[in-house]
């Protein structure tokens, strides 16, 4: 019976200070438990990383960090890359689902800017109807995957994420097709799998990345406009391609830090 | 407080709120509740466990009991290994398949044709942009063969005019340059070429051409009318070939008095004062007489 630990006629080594617990010995022991706790709950210790994880050594996501960059002035609109990604990651053949897509602009001599990318520019672009064109040129778009993504802030599940090699993903097992992150991403490369009926998105074809390929749309880019590599680390061609660019990102205000550069950017693509 | 000497007694806990604010209205509540008298912890002399204690403690271990095996059954596995997200979901993305191979992968088998199209203008178009994902190609190469264009669709995506095409890309315009002959009976997909000077007009100028097939001046060259500078071939804007400027020009075979009964003549004089003739006539397609 548990009442005996309080009898306080019971005899005891020492004399007790106090029948219930001493206030140090409370005190003591709970800082010697909150040290020993302390590394697992701020994440000094990993406990997978400490097992460890990848055994074999084939792909670690930790020495990578994933970035893209575009070069709008070498784009010619032929939407091979929309092509390619639709094939790769098994988007949906209709209009507007795409995980990137090409935007015609036309900018016209009284300064109004029109945008249009017909089924993504899949089908070619019809002629220009505006008189009086300033300039006009061709603008990939696709997710930025950025630093500070707002489509990962809102997910109430956790079903999207960023790894540790930069790129953001959706967990299309976990997620619940809440709609939250659509909503969030400023720029519209997020969309509701019709078949599925969760999050989907532009991935950097990660099932590629791991296997050393660069993503499918850079496989078939064929002017270059598009250019893969790391953000920061080992020398590839988009440190090349940010060493020798004045770089921009879409909507910079919005402190998101994308990591899909762009260079020779006109000044009206938003 | 204590009655009896049972542990549980059952108290009538009554009491009256009054609101002030709501006016008059007082609520009265009153709640059986049971409660636990401790007959344990107050025996002898030293401080006694206050009594609610113990239950609240009972109370937050069923709570954190229950939020244990909640999250057991909630939380999936893997979940927070890495960050905030299931570590597995990144393992089943990444062993999604691949349908573009690569264009490394080609040059194992294909060496040749990949060195001639390195050497050439179309150093950066890869294999697969034109013949389409080759993963399960090289898969099965027997069984599965990737996509030859032939036509003219595969070229034209890329080399179709278009004002929104970047500045000095090669494009041509599909409707007049040679409809209906695959591009590649002219230039090799794997080398092309820059633009070589046309051996004949009809390469540019093939509407006119056309047009002046089945017309009168069929047999007429364009060299008779039109005299082309060399360098308007290599340069067409640079220097533009001459137009005649007179009727007398045309009248060379049309004045009366040529021997050539066959040509329509007219009278230079009086024919169509004050106008120069390709004003009425337009002479690649005259009209019959």
């Amino acid at each position: 019976m548990s009442t005996a630990r309080f009898d306080p006629t019971r005899s005891r080594s020492e004399p007790p200070a106090s029948p219930v617990l001493d206030r140090r010995r409370f005190l003591g022991e709970a800082a010697a438990g909150a040290c020993a706790a302390a590394p697992f709950l701020l994440g000094v210790v990993r406990l997978p990383a400490a097992f460890g994880q990848q055994p074999d050594g084939a792909y670690d996501a930790s020495e990578h960090y994933y970035g893209m960059g575009v070069d709008p002035r070498r784009c010619i609109g032929c939407a091979r890359c929309v092509a390619a990604c639709k094939t790769e990651n098994d988007v949906p053949a209709e209009p507007h689902f795409f995980n990137t897509w090409i935007e015609r602009y036309v900018i016209t001599e009284d300064d109004a800017v029109q945008v249009d990318s017909p089924n993504g520019g899949l089908d070619g672009f019809p002629p220009l109807t505006q008189a009086n064109v300033e300039r006009t040129f061709f603008v990939p778009k696709l997710c930025n995957h950025c630093d500070n993504p707002p489509c990962v802030q809102v997910c109430p599940v956790g079903a999207t994420f960023m790894t540790e090699d930069g790129v953001v993903l959706v967990d299309d097992e976990y997620c619940i097709g809440c709609r939250y992150c659509i909503q969030a991403c400023p720029y519209g490369a997020r969309y509701l799998h019709p078949e599925t009926h969760v999050a989907a998105k532009c991935t950097f074809c990660y099932h590629r990345l791991v296997r050393g390929q660069v993503p499918a749309c850079v496989e078939v880019c064929p002017t270059g406009a598009r250019i893969f590599g790391e953000v920061r680390g080992r020398a590839t061609p988009l440190a090349r391609f940010m060493r020798f660019n004045q770089i921009q990102v879409l909507k910079p205000h919005l402190n998101t830090a994308p990591k899909v550069l762009y260079a020779n950017l006109d000044g009206e693509v938003r | 407080m204590r009655v009896g000497g049972s542990d549980y007694d059952k108290y009538e806990l009554s009491f009256t709120i009054a609101s002030q604010c709501a006016g008059s209205t007082s609520v009265h509540i009153r709640a059986l509740m049971p409660r636990y008298s401790g007959s344990r912890f107050r025996g002898g002399d030293g401080p006694r466990m206050p009594q609610q204690v113990p239950r609240l403690v009972f109370v937050f271990a069923v709570a954190l009991l229950a939020m244990v095996i909640a999250r057991w059954y909630l939380v999936p596995d893997t979940f927070g290994d890495i960050g905030h997200y299931r570590a597995a979901a990144v393992d089943s993305i990444a062993a999604r398949p691949m349908k573009y191979a690569g264009h490394q992968q080609c040059t194992l088998c294909h060496s040749p044709i990949q060195e001639a199209r390195l050497a050439s203008n179309h150093k950066g178009v890869r294999c697969e942009v034109c013949h389409g994902p080759a993963a399960a190609h090289i898969a099965a190469p027997m069984e599965v063969k990737p996509s030859i264009p032939r036509g003219r669709d595969q070229c034209i995506l890329c080399h179709a005019f278009n004002p929104s095409r970047p500045t000095g890309f090669p494009q041509i315009d599909p409707v007049v340059h040679n409809p209906l002959t695959p591009c590649k009976d002219c230039h090799d997909p794997h080398a092309p070429e820059p633009p070589v000077v046309p051996e004949s007009c009809a390469a540019c100028h093939g509407e006119i051409a056309r047009q002046k097939l089945v017309s009168h001046h069929a047999s007429l060259e364009c060299e008779v009318c039109h005299a082309a500078p060399v360098t308007h071939k290599s340069n067409p804007r640079s220097a533009r070939p001459s137009k005649p400027t007179d009727r007398s020009f045309c009248g060379a075979c049309h004045a009366i008095g040529d021997p050539r009964a066959a040509i329509p003549q007219i009278d230079l004089q009086t024919h169509g004062q004050p106008y120069t003739c390709w004003q009425c006539h337009y002479p690649h397609h005259p009209e019959a007489p």
